[in-house]
C-alpha cells in the first residue's frame, strides 16, 4: 500500500508553523488552537497508524522512500516498527497534551508556539527517519528550539540551563557524526539504516583501528552520543538544571520523550548495527544502569525541589532500562539461548521507555500546577495541602505511586520485567539495583508526606483546586498507566515482533563473536 | 601559448582592467563624491566579466602566457566566488555608515584591482605570478583596511597590515628562491619534475623553503601562526572591507594552496595519487594537520574572550580557515572538493552575519555584544536573521554551514583511521565555537525584555539579509546543482607528461 502517511506525521506541525506566521502577534488565543489543532491532527494520525500497523512483522512498515542527495548517497527513508511506533504515538499524545498544559505562556507566544511545533517536527523525525543522515538531521533539528524554549521562557537560571544543554548534547552529536561518516566509509557507503544494519556487522567484524576493534570504536563514539541524551552517570549533570528551568510543558516534552531518544537511539543504531559490541558492552551497560538506579535515586532523596526530585526520579528510572537492555545476551549461545530472559528484559526496557513517558509528563504537569499556585516548589515549604486540595492531592497519590512502582500501575510491570529478564546474566546488580526501588518509594513517599499530610500551611489556606484544564491534560495519561498496569498484553504484543528482531541480531552474531 | 594568443582567453581580466580605468574615470565626473555611484560602473563591470567567464567556462584545460596562468575550471570556480562575495561586498557598503565623509569612489575602484589580483592569484602556476598576484591583493587591501583616514583604529590597522604583510612577503619570497635554486626554474610543473630527481640532503633544503613559502600562504588565509594581523586589521577596518578580507583573499589564498601542493607536491594536479609524501619524504600531512589544528583550537579559544562581536568574527574566521585546512592533509580530489564547497557555503554566512554587525551599528548601535542586548526583541526579523548566520557557522543542520563541515569530515574520514583523531579535534572544536556563537544569540534573545515597539528594516535591507538568509538554508537543505558545479570545477591544468 502506497501511503505518505509518515511524511504527514513528521510535517503537519510545519503547516501549524506557516499558519501561525501569518497571525497577528496579538491573537495568542487563534495561536494556540492553531497548535493544539496541528498537534491533535498529528496525534490522530499516529493513533492511525496503530490501527493499520501488522503486529505480526518485526521489520519496517509504512516505508517511504525518495532520492535527495545522490552524489553522496543520501535519500529520505521513512518507517516505522515495533521500537519506533510506541515512542511516536507518546510524542503525538504529549505534544498534544503539551499544548494545552503551556495555554497560560502570555510572553512571546508566537515564538513559543513556533519553536514548539519545530521540536515536534524534529522529535517525530528522528523516529521516523530511517537514513542516517535525515536521522543526524533531525537530532540537530531538536536542539534549537529547546534552546530558546528553555532559554526564554525558563526560570531564574534559564540562560545557563539552556546553554548547558546545548554544549552537552552538541558534543555527543559530533562524535555520533563522526561514527556515522566512518561506518558510511567502512560499511559500502551508504547512509541508509535497513543497508547497514546488513552489512556493517559483517563489514567490520575483524577490522582494527589503532589496535583496537573498529566496531568497539564506533560503538563508544555513538553511545557517548546517545548516553548524554539518556543521561547516563556520569554525563547526566544537565538534566536536573534543564529540568527545574525549563518551563512545564517543556520539561513533560523533555523527560517524556527526550530523554527516550537516546535509549531509542541506542536500540536502533548500536544494537541493530553492531550487535557484536553489545556482547563487550552489556556488563558495563548494567553497571552503569546500577549507577544511574542508585545515583538518581539518592540525588532524589536528597532534593528539596519537588522537581528536581521528579528530575533525579527520571534518572533513577532509566537505569532500570539500561539494566534490562543489557539483559538481552541472555539469548547468546554463551548464556544457554535464553531468550524468555532476553524478551523480558528488551521488552520490559521497551515498555518502561513508554511507562516512564505517561508517568513523568504527569508527575511534571502536577508539579507545574502546584507552582502556577504557590510560586515556589519547595518541598518543605507546604503541608497538610491534602485537606485543601483533595482532588490534586488524590492525583499526585496516584503519579507517585506509579512513579515508585507499585503492582497496578505500568511502571512496575515494565521495571519487574527488567529485573526478570537481567537477573539470569547480571545476579548481583539486580539485587544491588532492588535497593534503588526502596530508595525510590523513600523519596516519593517522603515527599508526599510532606507537602499533603499533617497540618495545613496557613499560608495556603485559600489555594484553588485542580481546574478543568489541568485534570484534562493529566486524566488521559493516568488512564494509560492504569491501564497497561493491569492489562500490559495489546503493548507488549505490539512490540514482541521487533524485540524478536533485534534478540536475533544480539544472539547469531555471538556465532561470531571470538573476534572480541 | 604565446601572449598574442592567450588573449583570446583573457577576456574577464581584460573587461575587469576596463573597469578599474572607467571607474577611476567617471569618478572625476561627479561632482558628489559620496554618492556612490562609481559603485554602479564597477557592479555592472563585475557582471560583465562574470558573463566573459562563464561565456568562456570550458572543459578544456591549457596555460596561458607562456606556461604563467592555467586557464582552468578551476580557475574559473575563484574566480566566480570572488565576483560573487565583491558583488555581495559592494552591495552591503551602501548601507554602512562608516564611509560617510569620505571618497567612496576610490573605494570602489580599488576592489575592483584588488579582484584583478585575485584572478591571477586563481590561476597562476608560477611561483613569480604568484608572489606579483599576491602582492597585488595585499597592497590593495592595505589601502582599503586603513580607508577612515581620520580613524585612529583603521590607521592602525592598515599599518600592521603592511608590516605583517611585508614580512610574510618577504619570507615568502626567501623560499621560492631556494626553490628556485634548487628546481632551476620558477614553474610548477618543472619544479614538480625536479622533484623526483632530488637527492637525499636537497630534501631538507626543498622542505624548508616550502614551509617558507607556506607563511605567505597562510598569512593570506590567516593560518596560526601568520594569523597575527588578522583581529587588529579586522576590528579597525571599515566593516564592509573586514568582511571582504575574511572571504574573498580567504577563498583564492585556498585556491594558492590547493594548487601548489597538488601539483607540486602532488601527482601534478590530476588527483590520482593521493600519497604524495612516499616519494618526497616530507611529511606534509603531518604538518598540514598539526596546522590545522593549531589555527580551528587558537582561533576558537581567543574568540570564545572577545567583547566586540566584529572581533569575535575576526576571530572564528581564523577557526573557519582551520576547519578548511584540515581537509588539505588528505591530498585528496574529495579534500579539495570539501574546501571549495566550505568556501562557497562560508561567503553567505559569514557576509550575512558582517552584514548584521553593519546594519545594527547603522542604527546607532555599536559592534560590542552589549549593543546586541535584546535586538531580538526589539527587531525580531534581524535577530532570527542572524540566529541563523549563527546557527550555520556554528555547523548546525540544516544550514549550509553544517553541509560545508559535513564534507570537510567526511574528506578527512575517508582516508582512514589514521586521520580521525583530526576529525575528533575538529568536531569538539565546533563544540566550542558553539558557546561564543550563541553568546551572540543569547544576548539577543534570551537578555533584554519584550519591547513596545519592533523595528522592521527598510524593504532593501530586508532584501539584503535574505539575500544571505535563504542561501544559508537553502543550501542547507538541498545542495545538489552546488556539489554539481563544484565537482565540474574541479578539473586543474595537468600537464602531459
Amino acid at each position: 500500500m502506497e501511503t505518505n502517511i509518515l511524511s504527514w506525521i513528521i510535517w503537519i506541525p510545519l503547516l501549524g508553523m506557516a499558519a501561525i506566521a501569518f497571525v497577528p502577534r496579538g491573537k495568542t488565543k487563534a495561536i494556540k488552537i492553531i497548535t493544539a489543532v496541528a498537534t491533535g491532527v498529528q496525534f490522530l494520525a499516529t493513533l492511525g497508524l496503530l490501527s493499520q500497523f501488522d503486529l505480526s512483522t518485526g521489520g519496517f512498515q509504512f516505508m517511504e522512500r525518495a532520492t535527495w542527495i545522490p552524489s553522496f548517497n543520501i535519500t529520505y527513508i521513512l518507517g516505522v516498527d515495533g521500537l519506533s511506533l510506541p515512542m511516536v504515538i507518546l510524542t503525538g499524545l504529549l505534544f498534544f497534551l503539551s499544548t494545552f498544559v503551556s495555554w497560560n505562556i502570555n510572553r512571546a507566544v508566537k515564538g513559543y508556539f513556533s519553536l514548539f511545533l519545530l521540536l515536534d517536527i524534529g522529535i517525530m523525525g528522528v523516529f521516523l527517519s530511517l537514513d542516517f543522515f535525515l536521522f543526524y538531521v533531525f537530532w540537530e533539528v531538536m536542539l534549537l528550539p529547546m534552546f530558546f524554549l528553555i532559554g526564554m521562557w525558563g526560570g531564574p537560571q534559564r540562560e545557563y540551563a539552556a546553554i548547558k544543554f546545548f554544549l552537552y548534547t552538541l558534543v555527543g552529536s559530533v562524535l555520533m557524526l563522526i561514527a556515522i561518516l566512518a561506518l558510511y566509509f567502512t560499511c559500502g557507503r551508504t547512509f541508509d539504516m535497513l543497508l547497514l544494519m546488513e552489512t556493517a556487522p559483517t563489514a567490520l567484524n575483524g577490522v582494527m583501528w589503532w589496535g583496537m576493534s573498529a566496531i568497539k570504536v564506533i560503538w563508544v563514539l555513538l553511545f557517548i552520543g546517545f548516553a548524554i541524551k539518556v543521561p547516563v552517570f556520569p554525563f547526566h549533570t544537565w538534566l536536573p538544571l534543564a529540568h527545574v528551568e525549563a518551563p512545564t510543558a517543556i520539561s513533560v516534552i523533555l523527560a517524556g520523550i527526550l530523554l527516550k531518544l537516546g535509549i531509542y537511539g541506542m536500540l536502533r543504531i548500536n544494537y541493530s548495527m553492531l550487535p557484536g559490541a553489545v556482547w563487550w558492552f552489556a556488563g558495563a551497560l548494567a553497571v552503569l544502569g546500577l549507577i544511574n538506579v542508585i545515583w538518581g535515586a539518592m540525588c532524589a532523596l536528597a532534593q528539596k525541589d519537588l522537581k528536581k526530585l521528579v528530575a533525579y526520579s527520571s534518572v533513577n528510572h532509566m537505569g532500570y532500562i539500561l539494566i534490562g537492555m543489557s539483559a538481552v545476551i541472555a539469548a547468546g549461545a554463551a548464556n544457554g539461548n535464553n531468550v524468555l530472559a532476553a524478551q523480558a528484559g528488551l521488552g520490559g526496557a521497551v515498555f518502561l521507555m513508554f511507562n516512564h513517558g505517561t508517568i513523568s509528563a504527569m508527575l511534571f504537569i502536577l508539579v507545574g500546577v502546584i507552582y502556577e499556585r504557590a510560586h515556589h516548589r519547595d518541598i518543605e515549604g507546604f503541608g497538610g495541602l491534602a485537606t485543601r486540595m483533595p482532588i490534586y492531592s488524590g492525583i499526585v497519590a496516584l503519579a507517585f505511586f506509579a512513579g515508585l512502582g507499585l503492582p497496578g500501575f505500568s511502571g512496575f510491570i515494565s521495571e519487574a520485567m527488567c529485573f526478570i529478564g537481567a537477573f539470569p546474566v547480571f545476579k548481583g546488580i539486580v539485587i544491588a539495583s532492588t535497593i534503588g526501588i526502596l530508595l525510590n518509594a523513600t523519596y516519593f513517599l517522603w515527599a508526599f508526606q510532606r507537602i499533603f499530610l499533617g497540618t495545613l500551611n496557613e499560608k495556603y489556606k485559600d489555594l484553588p483546586e485542580i481546574n478543568r484544564m489541568e485534570l484534562f491534560t493529566v486524566i488521559p495519561l493516568a488512564v494509560i498507566t492504569l491501564f497497561l498496569g493491569i492489562y500490559p498484553k495489546p503493548f507488549l504484543d505490539l512490540i514482541s515482533s521487533t524485540m524478536n528482531v533485534i534478540i536475533d541480531t544480539v544472539a547469531n552474531v555471538s556465532s561470531f563473536a571470538g573476534v572480541f | 601559448m604565446n601572449n598574442l594568443q592567450s588573449l583570446s582567453y583573457y577576456w574577464p581580466e581584460i573587461i575587469l582592467t576596463v573597469t578599474v580605468l572607467v571607474a577611476i574615470l567617471v569618478d572625476l565626473f561627479y561632482s558628489d563624491k559620496n554618492s556612490g555611484k562609481t559603485a554602479l560602473w564597477v557592479l555592472g563591470g563585475l557582471i560583465l566579466t562574470q558573463i566573459a567567464i562563464y561565456v568562456q567556462d570550458s572543459e578544456m584545460t591549457r596555460t596561458l602566457f607562456m606556461g604563467n596562468l592555467a586557464f582552468d575550471p578551476f580557475a574559473s570556480f575563484f574566480k566566480t566566488l570572488t565576483i560573487l562575495s565583491t558583488v555581495l561586498v559592494i552591495i552591503i557598503s551602501q548601507k554602512t555608515n562608516e564611509l560617510d565623509g569620505h571618497r567612496t569612489g576610490e573605494y570602489y575602484s580599488l576592489m575592483a584591482i584588488m579582484v584583478f589580483g585575485m584572478f591571477l592569484m586563481a590561476s597562476a602556476i608560477d611561483l613569480i605570478m604568484i608572489y606579483l598576484a599576491i602582492e597585488i591583493v595585499s597592497i590593495v587591501s592595505f589601502i582599503l583596511a586603513g580607508y577612515l583616514k581620520g580613524d585612529l583604529r583603521s590607521n592602525e590597522a592598515a599599518l600592521k597590515y603592511v608590516i605583517y604583510g611585508a614580512f610574510s612577503s618577504g619570507i615568502m619570497l626567501f623560499g621560492m628562491s631556494i626553490v628556485f635554486g634548487l628546481a632551476g626554474s620558477t614553474k610548477y610543473f618543472v619544479i614538480q619534475e625536479a622533484m623526483w630527481n632530488l637527492q637525499g640532503s636537497a630534501h631538507f633544503a626543498f622542505t624548508l623553503a616550502s614551509i617558507f613559502i607556506l607563511a605567505g600562504f597562510g598569512y593570506k588565509i590567516s593560518a596560526v601562526p601568520f594569523h597575527f594581523w588578522t583581529p587588529d586589521v579586522y576590528e579597525g577596518a571599515p566593516t564592509p572591507i573586514t568582511a571582504y578580507l575574511s572571504v574573498a583573499p580567504k577563498a583564492v589564498g585556498f585556491a594558492v594552496i590547493i594548487r601548489f601542493f597538488n601539483t607540486v607536491f602532488g601527482d601534478g594536479g590530476a588527483f590520482i595519487d593521493p600519497s604524495i609524501s612516499t616519494f618526497t619524504n616530507i611529511p606534509w600531512p603531518q604538518i598540514l594537520a598539526v596546522l590545522s589544528v593549531i589555527t580551528m583550537t587558537l582561533g576558537n579559544l581567543v574568540a570564545l574572550q572577545q567583547n566586540s562581536i566584529k572581533r569575535m568574527l575576526a576571530y572564528s574566521s581564523i577557526a573557519h580557515a582551520g576547519y578548511m585546512l584540515m581537509a588539505l592533509p588528505t591530498l585528496s580530489s574529495q579534500g579539495a572538493y570539501a574546501i571549495m564547497l566550505y568556501l562557497f557555503m562560508y561567503i553567505f554566512m559569514n557576509l550575512g552575519a558582517f552584514f548584521v554587525v553593519i546594519y545594527v551599528k547603522s542604527q546607532g548601535g555599536g559592534e560590542s555584544f552589549d549593543d546586541f542586548r535584546g535586538l531580538g526583541w526589539k527587531m525580531p526579523i534581524v535577530g532570527i536573521v542572524m540566529t541563523v548566520f549563527m546557527l550555520s557557522l556554528t555547523g548546525i543542520p540544516p544550514t549550509a554551514g553544517f553541509i560545508g563541515k559535513f564534507y570537510i569530515f567526511a574528506s578527512v574520514i575517508k582516508v582512514g583511521p589514521q586521520l580521525y583523531w583530526l576529525a575528533i579535534v575538529g568536531a569538539i572544536n565546533s563544540v566550542i565555537s558553539l558557546y561564543y556563537y550563541f553568546r551572540v544569540v543569547k544576548v539577543m534573545f534570551l537578555e533584554g525584555e519584550p519591547s513596545e515597539t519592533i523595528v522592521v528594516p527598510s524593504a532593501s535591507v530586508l532584501a539584503i539579509l535574505f539575500t544571505f538568509a535563504i542561501p544559508t538554508i537553502l543550501f542547507g537543505i538541498y545542495w545538489v546543482p552546488i556539489a554539481n558545479w563544484v565537482s565540474q570545477s574541479l578539473k586543474l591544468f595537468i600537464k602531459v607528461m
